[in-house]
């Protein structure tokens, strides 16, 4: 336990980070003082309350991952079944769909977890897109009710795939056997985590400094073209910062960067058109007080198992 | 009674807001030590527990549900939790209308009514499930007299609705265990009977005042 603060390149990583969290912390800090409007003013408190977030989740991704292999997957196994709370609370489902759920959150999200513990690489690739693929429909289909049994199905489907599958490639970076680079992949899994939302913060700092044309507005009314571009660049600029960090050259950390910018810009798009068909603005909305955590990790489902595959693709032989 | 809660009963209230993760508003008044009967739909067994868990610990500890004594005195497991956990008011279901004459489902009814006065006594509240039985939780079952009833014969009583979200998806009728979705508890503007209020009228009135605290899902 707590290897991880021997090694003096993950240290760098959690200085940089607590340093952006002071650096934010003190802008914030000084806007509130220098505040005039009442506009300004409710922007400026939305700011200092995420920055105070910002600050409980760094703590608690900088423990867990401190704690080891154990730590992370704990973590996120934990964010995984929040995320998939959220999701099927706010997703229409029947009397038909009780048993399957009960097997998506107690069985399956934790055997995906459980299979990336005891490094069964072919089973964790496998078992939710083959086999919950079958079980779910299947188990709807045996509880009776055929009313929307396509989009019943389908639905708890995407949700196992984003809130379960997807994330678990997170934690999953801690398995690859990278040459020359074993023993440091805590590294890895921050930087994906760094990246990806740096990107999130970055696109929205720039779209209020600059932002004026809008994406797609029926989708997601605060993305724009500025703050998309801006806030790509520069966090993909950090990212090539980081290069050192990782088993990449600066050049292919640019790539990286560059495609997990983009896959957690996806990731965001599509959570957003989900929770217009749904009619919701936020998914923590609803539920208040209940953080929204599908709002914050949304771009890390889409650009986790992309980034995992790459480097078991190009890095590990 | 007591004013002792069974720790059975507080680990339960623990469980129960562990799964439901229930977020607790209070709409239409605040929490308070005055004598109400809290009515609400009825969609879950989870139901009394949750709204039993979400009122302050020391109105809690002065709380009864009224429950279904051909239900809960089934199993020696439910008699236990009936009476030494929750100290549940157990009443006979259906009894007026299982009585052969008039006189008789007067007086039957009267011995309700006798039963629910007696556990408020001058210091405690009540929980009520009007409907009578566990519902869909797609509608709410028109309510039973009980509540008009017992709001005559204590007009000192507050009688404050609350609608329970989502636990009918969380633990339905028939289904052992429990999908941990997340659920809402709103309490709503206390009521009462109007002077020359009919019964009909009066429960038609309690039901939508419960009905018109859903928040998720209402058309």
């Amino acid at each position: 336990m707590f290897q991880a603060l021997h090694d003096p390149k993950l240290v760098w990583l959690y200085g940089g980070v607590l340093s952006l969290l002071v650096v934010s912390t003190l802008i914030g800090q000084a806007l509130k003082v220098r505040r005039t409007t009442d506009a300004s003013r409710s922007t400026i408190d939305n700011l200092n309350a995420r920055i105070r977030a910002w600050w409980k989740m760094c703590a608690i991704f900088a423990i867990a991952i401190m704690v080891g292999r154990v730590g992370a997957l704990v973590l996120f196994g934990l964010i995984s079944f929040l995320a998939m709370r959220e999701y099927m609370t706010l997703v229409p489902t029947r009397r038909g769909d009780h048993r399957t759920l009960f097997w998506s959150f107690f069985v399956i999200m934790p055997l995906q977890y459980y299979l990336i513990g005891i490094q069964w690489y072919g089973f964790f690739a496998i078992m939710i897109p083959v086999l919950a693929f079958v079980f779910v429909p299947t188990s709807i289909a045996i509880a009776g009710d055929t009313e929307h049994f396509l989009e019943r199905a389908a639905k708890i489907q995407f949700g196992i795939m984003v809130c379960a599958y997807c994330l678990s490639h997170a934690p999953a970076l801690l398995l690859l056997k990278i040459p020359g680079f074993e023993g440091h992949d805590a590294r890895l899994l921050l930087y994906l985590v760094i990246v990806d939302q740096m990107s999130d913060v970055l696109q929205y700092v720039w779209g209020k400094l600059i932002g004026r044309h809008k994406i797609a507005w029926r989708v997601s009314p605060n993305k724009t073209w500025e703050g998309f571009v801006g806030g790509v660049a520069s966090a993909t600029a950090l990212g090539t910062a980081l290069w050192w960090a990782t088993p990449f050259t600066p050049l292919q950390s640019a790539g990286m960067s560059l495609m997990i910018c983009l896959l957690g810009f996806a990731g965001g798009l599509v959570m957003s058109a989900i929770k217009r068909d749904i009619g919701i603005k936020d998914f923590g909305v609803v539920i208040e007080g209940h953080g929204g955590i599908l709002d914050r990790i949304d771009s890390l489902c889409f650009a986790a198992p992309i980034f995992f595959h790459l480097i078991r693709y190009y890095f590990v032989p | 009674m007591s004013t002792q809660i069974h720790p059975v009963a507080s680990l339960l209230a623990a469980i129960a807001r562990g799964i439901t993760g229930v977020q607790v508003q209070w709409a239409g008044c605040e929490p308070s030590q005055r004598q109400r009967i809290y009515f609400a739909n009825h969609s879950s067994h989870l139901d009394f527990v949750v709204l039993w868990s979400a009122l302050p610990a020391e109105i809690r500890a002065r709380t009864r549900p009224i429950a279904a004594k051909d239900y809960w005195e089934q199993s020696a497991l439910r008699r236990y939790l009936a009476a030494k956990v929750f100290h549940a008011v157990l009443l006979e279901r259906g009894a007026v209308a299982k009585a052969q004459h008039p006189e008789e489902a007067h007086f039957v009814g009267r011995h309700l009514m006798d039963q629910m006065a007696d556990a408020l006594g001058n210091e405690n509240s009540l929980i009520l499930f009007p409907e009578g039985t566990r519902g869909t939780g797609e509608k709410i079952a028109p309510f039973r007299s009980g509540l008009y009833h017992l709001a005559l014969r204590r007009p000192d009583v507050q009688l404050v609705p609350a609608y329970l979200e989502n636990l009918n998806r969380i633990l339905p009728k028939g289904e052992f265990v429990p999908v941990p979705m997340l659920s809402l508890l709103t309490f709503g503007k206390p009521l009462q009977v109007e002077p020359d209020e009919q019964k009909d009228l009066f429960l038609e009135r309690a039901r939508e005042a419960v009905a018109g605290l859903r928040r998720i899902g209402s058309a």
